[in-house]
């Protein structure tokens, strides 16, 4: 394994790559005719060749955003946007090829199934090379499958939703996700069905100049609840690798679903995701996320609160080491009486790691008697990283009430000399301050994905002094 | 008594280019508790912190052995793993970790072996019960909206749970009340014994009404001008520090009459 400098050593529990080999790789670049045999390769109903198409016209008249981190050196001539690794989508682990397996076994995935999880999604590259969930949920009438099978299987309920919370022509990004997309997972949870234990789905990255562009789609129907959650990782190459997700989230009536999330792409990501979320009438929709990885993320994760009494919470936490520029934040619209937003948002930059806090508060003029509360602080490890706060709020009703708090900090001497003085290392003392400060965003993930983000932490942490 | 512990020889200190220890010197055995009094700035904190080798202070001339090892510029937790523990005037706050792990933590790092988790809980109970702390505060993060009060509990409780061959304790007693103190002298009695030592560092005699001391030292503009026994302390306590601030004054500033002290004095660092 090569090892590119001293920040990288011990990254190698994500860094491991597997040989580029795939069943069939989209020569790079993005046209007409590439399109055209994506959607030939993945065998699309009619409906979907032709949004792909329209949604390549979108994202050739689209300009790329002119705020936030610099995007030129994206050059989609050199990324490939469609890979098929060298397997079907299984069901079971035996199946799933070699060294294939041995990567989600690295990660610790199917582990996870057996002591933790309700059902699990696994993609590598382009598609979905395995899906699995507990009977009692299918028995349920649940339905979790990777998003091919769902535009196969479940027509209607696809096409009434596929695109339709995130429009086509939103920004340049989701204009190219919808006209490459591939792979992801599809959730349905009935009326009434409370789904207990966790569903996860895992995406893994590994061949060099491509891009991955799943799709996740999940609707929880009226009374229902389901807590989700998603992985991603990659090994490091030399060139930029593209992610351009697209995760829409229907939460109906009084239902409730907690989307989690932790993201460690590799350092050479360009991470350009989105993410909405629809909200009725006395649902609750909670963000939890965790960003690591990446060389630069746009990640604004959006509520939409459209029925009375709707709540959302986001948890975040963004940590920039050295090169990575992770611009991240938050979106809520309140477009009903008496709803409720409240945001934890936390980052930690070190190494000349650049950290934006980026949100938008809007609270519509029937939004009367709505909360929201907003509350961001950074950690800064040294004196060469940058955090900022990128605030808009626009409140259109006398009616609510709306706070916002903003702290920026550094580790003192003083607290670290207090820690040491009780046989902690400056290393471990600096660790443990920052475990501290993400801890409110740690507790709210599951017992696997704390320990991960705290082993993460003191890697990223690891020859960080002096 | 037994042999030396800590010893201090001819200590210089200076922070922020300013000299503020002039030539300390001190020898601690094994099994025996010394008080360092002396009025606000005469140095009092900064013997605990150039112990303890604080990044911000400079030790420009002078030595301090522990166990006969020369430790004057081991870093600051090479220094706590020897064995020597201080207590905080001011303990910080550190949101997210609990006292409970906190404590674990330091334990595992000070001994470099694991605990073992219920002899370690309940340990933990005991000591806490004996220091009237709420149960509760375990879980709290550490010493995040503790009350003064609390907080010098806090240090009380680490000091017994990491066990310490050296315990420095800079002023535990100021701001308590008399249960409080009580509470802190009992803490201090329950980690005392044959083989560890204990450096009360403090501006009132308070705590030595419940707490017997082997030697008192004044201190006063960075020299120790007196050494006696625990009824040094009780002469403090009637006549205060004038006298030896007025001595000092009449060495170092001849020609001026006024019994008035300079401000620096006065001023806490």
């Amino acid at each position: 394994m090569s090892k590119t400098n001293i920040d990288e050593i011990n990254r190698n529990i994500y860094d491991f790559k597997n040989k580029d080999e795939y069943d069939f790789k989209i020569k790079k670049g993005l046209t007409k005719e590439i399109i055209e045999e994506i959607s030939l390769q993945k065998n699309d109903p009619d409906w979907m060749f032709e949004l792909r198409l329209k949604a390549l016209e979108v994202y050739n008249k689209l300009e790329l955003p002119t705020w936030g981190p610099d995007l030129s050196e994206l050059d989609m001539n050199e990324i490939a946007t469609y890979v098929r690794p060298k397997s079907k989508l299984n069901n079971s682990w035996e199946d799933v090829p070699e060294d294939i397996k041995n990567t989600f076994d690295k990660l610790g995935i199917p582990e996870a199934e057996k002591t933790s999880l309700a059902g699990v999604g696994a993609q590598y590259d382009s598609e979905v090379v395995y899906h699995s969930m507990k009977k009692e949920l299918l028995d349920q009438g649940v339905i979790y499958t990777d998003m091919e099978t769902a535009v196969r299987e479940y027509p209607e309920l696809v096409k009434t939703h596929f695109m339709k919370c995130v429009p086509v022509y939103d920004h340049k990004f989701v204009a190219l996700h919808a006209a490459v997309w591939s792979g992801g997972s599809f959730v349905y949870v009935p009326k009434g069905v409370k789904v207990d234990i966790p569903l996860q789905s895992y995406f893994r990255l590994n061949s060099p100049e491509s891009g991955q562009f799943e799709h996740t789609l999940i609707i929880v129907d009226e009374g229902a609840s389901l807590h989700f959650i998603e992985g991603c990782s990659a090994p490091k190459y030399n060139k930029v690798n593209l992610h351009a997700g697209c995760v829409e989230l229907y939460v109906k009536d009084n239902s409730y679903l907690r989307y989690s999330t932790i993201e460690n792409w590799s350092k050479n990501m360009l991470n350009l995701n989105t993410k909405k979320a629809i909200v009725g009438k006395n649902a609750k929709m909670e963000w939890v996320s965790g960003s690591f990885g990446s060389k630069i993320s746009m990640l604004y994760p959006m509520s939409i609160l459209n029925g009375e009494g709707a709540k959302t919470e986001f948890t975040g936490i963004s940590f920039a080491g050295k090169g990575q520029n992770l611009d991240n934040g938050f979106k809520v619209v309140h477009n009903a009486q008496n709803t409720a937003s409240v945001v934890n948002a936390k980052s930690i930059s070190k190494n000349g790691g650049k950290c934006t806090y980026r949100s938008l508060v809007r609270i519509g003029e029937k939004a009367k008697h709505s909360k929201s509360s907003v509350s961001c602080e950074s950690l800064m490890l040294d004196d060469i990283s940058v955090s900022d706060t990128i605030p808009v709020n626009d409140i259109q009703t006398d009616e609510v009430e709306f706070s916002h708090e903003a702290k920026i900090g550094k580790i003192s001497d003083k607290t670290i000399f207090y820690l040491m003085s009780r046989g902690l290392s400056e290393e471990d003392a600096k660790a443990m301050i920052v475990r501290g400060f993400a801890y409110p965003i740690s507790k709210e993930l599951p017992v696997e994905y704390a320990v991960e983000m705290n082993n993460l932490i003191n890697l990223e942490l690891e020859g960080a002094i002096g | 008594m037994g042999e030396n512990l800590l010893e201090i020889k001819d200590l210089y200190a200076n922070a922020e280019n300013k000299e503020i220890l002039k030539g300390i010197n001190l020898t601690i055995k094994k099994g025996e508790i010394h008080v360092i009094m002396g009025p606000n700035g005469s140095g009092k904190t900064t013997t605990a912190n150039a112990i303890l080798n604080h990044p911000m202070y400079q030790k420009p001339k002078g030595e301090i052995f522990f166990e006969d090892e020369n430790i004057t510029n081991l870093k600051t937790d090479e220094i706590a793993r020897k064995g020597i523990f201080m207590s905080f005037q001011l303990p910080e706050e550190i949101p997210g970790v609990s006292v409970t792990n906190f404590l674990k933590y330091a334990k595992n790092k000070t001994t470099g072996k694991s605990v073992k988790v219920f002899e370690f809980r309940d340990e933990l109970k005991k000591y806490m019960e004996e220091l009237k702390m709420d149960p509760k505060n375990m879980e709290r993060s550490l010493n995040v909206g503790f009350s003064g009060g609390e907080k010098k509990k806090n240090e009380i409780l680490q000091m017994l749970v990491l066990n310490p061959k050296l315990a420095i304790l800079d002023e535990t007693d100021s701001g308590l009340d008399v249960d409080a103190i009580k509470t802190v002298s009992k803490g201090i009695e329950m980690f005392k014994n044959e083989q560890n030592s204990v450096l009360i560092i403090t501006h009132n005699t308070k705590i030595l009404h419940s707490l017997k001391v082997d030697f008192v030292h004044v201190l006063v503009d960075g020299r120790i001008v007196k050494t006696g026994s625990q009824e040094l302390a009780r002469e403090i306590e009637e006549n205060g520090y004038g006298e030896y601030k007025k001595r000092l004054i009449d060495k170092s500033q001849p020609t001026e009459q006024s019994c008035f002290l300079p401000i620096s004095h006065f001023i806490k660092r």
